[in-house]
C-alpha cells in the first residue's frame, strides 16, 4: 500500500466515523498494540476512532501467583528456570527473575521450547522448568516439547503452564459489558493457529465485528477500515484481511498437538480472576511433566501491587494515562506492573512511544 | 594426536591453554608475550617493552579515551573481541575529531582459555590496528582463575591529537542542520545476539565492526566546518544518539524512517524478535550533524568511501519547545523515539 492508498483508507475512515460517537475498537493482541504505535498508525487515525488495548499480552495476563512460583523455583537449589525473554523482568512479590538471577538463581533465556529441551538433556543433574506462558501461538510448541520429553524419557524436564485462550477472554469482556467495544481487531499470530472461524461465537452472541489482520501497517489499517464499514452498515461478521497466513480453520497440525497434550481448563487471569474454560492444562497422562505438581507449587495468588491498574488496562477499562503510577512511580526502569515490563505491554508501549 | 598416549594427550591439552602461571610474571609470562603477542603487534613504540611507551605527539590538544570490552561469544560473524577493542576505541577518538595515534591494550585472560583463540584475537587486533593506522604502544596481561573471568576481556585506551581546525560539539548544532548516517544500522547488535543465542535464521547478518578513521577524515575534508557533530551509535543504537542530540542541542529531531539505511535481513530479524532496530548497537557507523549547505558534499564523500556506500541523510533538526525525537514512519505516521532503557529482550510471540 502506498502513501496515497493509506490516505484513501484514512479518508474513508474519517467519513465513516464523522459526526458519530467515538468508535472504540479493541486490538486484542500485544503485538498489534506495539505495531500500531511503532508504525505511526495510531497517530494517523481520525478522531472518531479510538483503539483500546485488550488482554493479549502474554506476560501481562499472567497471574501474580505464577510469577511468584517461577521466582521461587529459580531460587531453589538444583533448579534451572528456562523462559522466554519477556518474563525476566516482570516483578512479583518475591522480586523478578532478573533479580533472582542476580542473587545466583539459575534463569536461562530461551527462544524456543526446543532450546529448553536441549538444555535439559545436556544437564541431567538439574531440574529444568520451562515457563510455558502465552496464547495459542506458543502453546503448540509447549505441547511438542512435552510430548518429545516423554518420548525421550527426560526425567528432569517439566513445564509450568499458564497458557491461555484468546476467544474466551474476549467473550468474558463482552459478557461483563463494562467496556463499550464496537469491534475487534483480531490477532494475526493466534489466528494462524486457531483460524478465523474461531471468532464466530463473538459475532453470534454479541454481534461484534471481528476482523483478523496481520502486523504490517497497511494490514492493520485495512482491518480497522473493515470494522468501521461493518459498524457503519450495522453489520457484524468475521472477516479476514490476513488470508495469506490465516485460514478459516487454522493450522490442523498445531491444533492436533494442543489436543494431544492439553485439556481445556479454567484459568486465572491477572486481576480479572478466573475465566471458565479459558486456559490449557496438561492432560492427566502427562502429569509427570507438570512443574506445579512436581514442586508442589501454589499458583492461586492473584493480587496486584497497590495502586497498579494493569488489570484494568488489559481489559480496556482504563488507559495507562489513567493510572496514577504511570510514568511516575512506574516506568520501564522501575516497573510496578507487568504492562510496563513486557515489550508488548500497553503501558510500556504508551511510555516508549510518548503517548500521554 | 594419533599414537599419543593419554598422558601426552592430557599434556598437550594443558599446553594449548592459558594457565594461571601465564600471569605470574615469570618465564611463562615472558614466553607468552614474546612468542604470541609482541611479534604480532610489533612496532617501534612497543618493541622496547619498557614500563611506559614514549610518544611523539604534536603540541596542542590531545584526545584520550578508554573502553572495556566484554562480549559473548568472543568471536561472532563479522568480527571478534579483538577487532572490537581496536575499532571501538579508535572510533571514539575519530568522532571527536582526533587522529588516532596509539593504543594501550590490557588483556584479562581466564585460566583454561585456548591459546589458539588468543592467537586469533591477537591477529585480529594487529589487523584492525593496521587498518585504522594506529599502533599498540603499551600493554598488560593478567590471568584470572577459571570461572572468575569471561574467557577473555580487553581494555584499550587511545590517544590522538585533535585535527587542526576541527571543531565538533553539540553546542554548534542549529535548527536546519541535517542528520546523516554513514550506513546500514543495527548489524553489530543483531549479529552478536544471533551468535550468542544460536538463531539459525539470521546467520546472514554480520557485525559492521570497522575503524572509521579514514571515512571520517574524508567527511571532514569534504564538509569542513559544516561538519558540526559526530558520534558512533554503539550501545543504545541510533535512538540513543538522536535522543542525546535533541536533549543536548535543545532542538527537536525529525527523522524519516524510510530514509534510514537498513538491510532487509536486519529489518525482518529485528521484527521477529520484537526489537526496534533504532535501539540496536552499531560498531562501524557514524551519525553526523552537518550544516545543510555542506550536506551534499559530505554525503558524496561518504558514498565514495567503502565504509560509507549506503550513507544517507535521515533527518533534520527543527526549532521546538519540546526537544524530542520524532520519527515519520514509512506510511506517514509519527511516533516519538526514546532512549532505550536497558537490556532489550526478545519477545514471546
Amino acid at each position: 500500500m502506498d502513501v496515497t492508498s493509506v490516505q484513501a483508507v484514512l479518508d474513508e475512515l474519517g467519513r465513516l466515523t464523522a459526526g458519530r460517537p467515538v468508535m472504540q475498537i479493541m486490538e486484542v493482541c500485544g503485538t498489534h498494540t506495539v505495531s500500531l504505535f511503532r508504525s505511526g498508525v495510531k497517530s494517523m487515525l481520525p478522531a472518531g476512532v479510538r483503539l483500546l488495548s485488550g488482554p493479549g499480552c502474554p506476560v501481562c495476563v499472567t497471574s501474580q501467583g505464577y510469577i511468584d512460583a517461577a521466582c521461587d523455583l529459580a531460587g531453589r537449589q538444583g533448579v534451572t528456570v528456562c523462559t522466554y525473554g519477556d518474563m525476566v523482568r516482570v516483578p512479583g512479590r518475591l522480586g523478578s527473575l532478573a533479580e533472582r538471577r542476580g542473587q545466583g538463581g539459575h534463569v536461562v533465556v530461551v527462544y524456543s521450547t526446543r532450546d529448553a529441551l536441549r538444555y535439559a538433556a545436556a544437564h541431567p543433574a538439574e531440574q529444568v522448568v520451562f515457563l510455558a506462558v502465552g496464547f495459542e501461538t506458543t502453546a503448540p510448541a509447549t505441547a511438542a516439547a512435552v510430548l518429545e520429553a516423554r518420548r525421550l524419557g527426560l526425567a528432569n524436564f517439566t513445564v509450568l503452564t499458564a497458557h491461555k485462550l484468546v476467544v474466551p477472554a474476549m467473550l468474558a469482556l463482552l459478557a461483563e459489558g463494562q467496556v463499550p467495544i464496537r469491534g475487534f481487531l483480531c490477532p494475526g499470530h493466534v489466528s494462524v493457529i486457531i483460524g478465523a472461524a474461531a471468532y464466530e461465537p463473538i459475532v453470534r452472541q454479541f454481534a461484534k465485528p471481528c476482523v483478523v489482520a496481520g502486523f504490517e501497517p497497511p494490514q492493520m489499517l485495512q482491518g480497522i477500515l473493515h470494522i468501521a464499514r461493518q459498524v457503519a452498515a450495522g453489520q457484524a461478521c468475521v472477516e479476514n484481511v490476513y488470508g495469506v497466513a490465516v485460514s478459516a480453520r487454522g493450522n490442523p497440525a498445531a491444533l492436533k498437538l494442543l489436543e494431544e497434550a492439553f485439556a481445556i481448563s479454567d484459568a486465572v487471569w491477572r486481576a480479572i480472576g478466573v475465566i471458565p474454560a479459558s486456559g490449557l492444562e496438561l492432560r492427566a497422562e502427562l502429569a509427570d511433566f507438570d512443574a506445579a505438581r512436581r514442586f508442589d507449587l501454589d499458583l492461586s495468588a492473584n493480587d496486584e501491587a497497590p495502586g497498579c491498574l494493569c488489570g484494568q488496562v488489559i481489559q480496556g477499562k482504563v488507559t495507562p494515562a489513567d493510572c496514577p503510577l504511570f510514568g511516575q512511580a512506574c516506568t520501564p526502569m522501575h516497573a510496578i506492573g507487568p504492562c510496563m515490563v513486557s515489550s508488548e505491554g500497553t503501558c510500556a508501549a504508551w511510555y516508549k512511544y510518548g503517548e500521554k | 594426536m594419533t599414537g599419543h598416549s593419554p598422558i601426552a594427550n592430557r599434556k598437550s591439552q594443558i599446553e594449548n591453554r592459558i594457565l594461571l602461571a601465564h600471569g605470574g610474571g615469570g618465564e611463562l609470562t615472558r614466553q607468552l608475550l614474546a612468542e604470541r603477542i609482541v611479534p604480532k603487534l610489533s612496532n617501534a613504540l612497543l618493541a622496547p617493552l619498557t614500563d611506559s611507551a614514549l610518544l611523539d605527539l604534536p603540541s596542542g590538544r590531545i584526545c584520550l579515551t578508554t573502553d572495556a570490552y566484554v562480549v559473548q561469544p568472543v568471536e561472532f560473524p563479522g568480527g571478534d573481541i579483538g577487532r572490537l577493542a581496536v575499532c571501538g576505541t579508535v572510533n571514539d577518538l575519530a568522532v571527536c575529531g582526533a587522529r588516532p595515534h596509539a593504543l594501550s591494550l590490557a588483556l584479562v585472560l581466564e585460566e583454561g582459555l585456548e591459546l589458539a583463540l588468543l592467537d586469533r584475537v591477537i591477529d585480529s587486533i594487529a589487523a584492525a590496528a593496521k587498518e585504522a593506522g594506529v599502533v599498540v604502544a603499551t600493554g598488560d596481561t593478567k590471568v584470572v582463575e577459571r570461572q572468575r573471568g569471561d574467557g577473555l576481556t580487553i581494555t584499550t585506551a587511545g590517544v590522538g591529537p585533535l585535527r587542526e581546525g576541527v571543531q565538533l560539539g553539540m553546542e554548534r548544532v542549529r535548527a536546519g542542520d541535517v542528520i546523516l548516517v554513514t550506513g546500514r544500522i543495527a548489524e553489530h547488535g543483531l549479529a552478536v545476539m544471533s551468535a550468542r543465542e544460536g538463531l539459525k535464521f539470521s546467520t546472514a547478518i554480520r557485525s559492521d565492526v570497522a575503524p572509521l578513521v579514514s571515512l571520517i577524515e574524508s567527511m571532514l575534508a569534504a564538509g569542513g566546518a559544516g561538519v558540526k557533530f559526530l558520534r558512533d551509535p554503539t550501545r543504545g543504537g541510533l535512538a540513543c544518539v538522536l535522543a542525546d542530540l535533541a536533549e543536548g542541542a535543545k532542538l527537536a529531531v525529525e527523522v524519516e524512517e524510510s530514509a534510514v539505511p537498513i538491510s532487509a535481513a536486519v529489518l525482518h530479524t529485528a521484527e521477529m524478535l520484537g526489537l526496534d532496530p533504532l535501539t540496536i548497537a552499531n560498531e562501524g557507523k557514524c551519525v553526523a550533524v552537518v550544516a545543510s549547505d555542506a550536506a551534499d558534499a559530505v554525503l558524496a564523500a561518504c558514498r565514495s568511501h567503502p565504509l560509507g556506500a549506503c550513507a544517507a541523510i535521515i533527518g533534520r533538526l527543527v526549532e521546538s519547545p519540546v526537544p524530542l525525537v520524532e520519527l515519520i514512519t514509512r506510511i506517514g505516521g509519527r511516533r516519538i523515539v526514546q532512549r532505550p532503557y536497558g537490556e532489550e529482550l526478545p519477545r514471546i510471540c
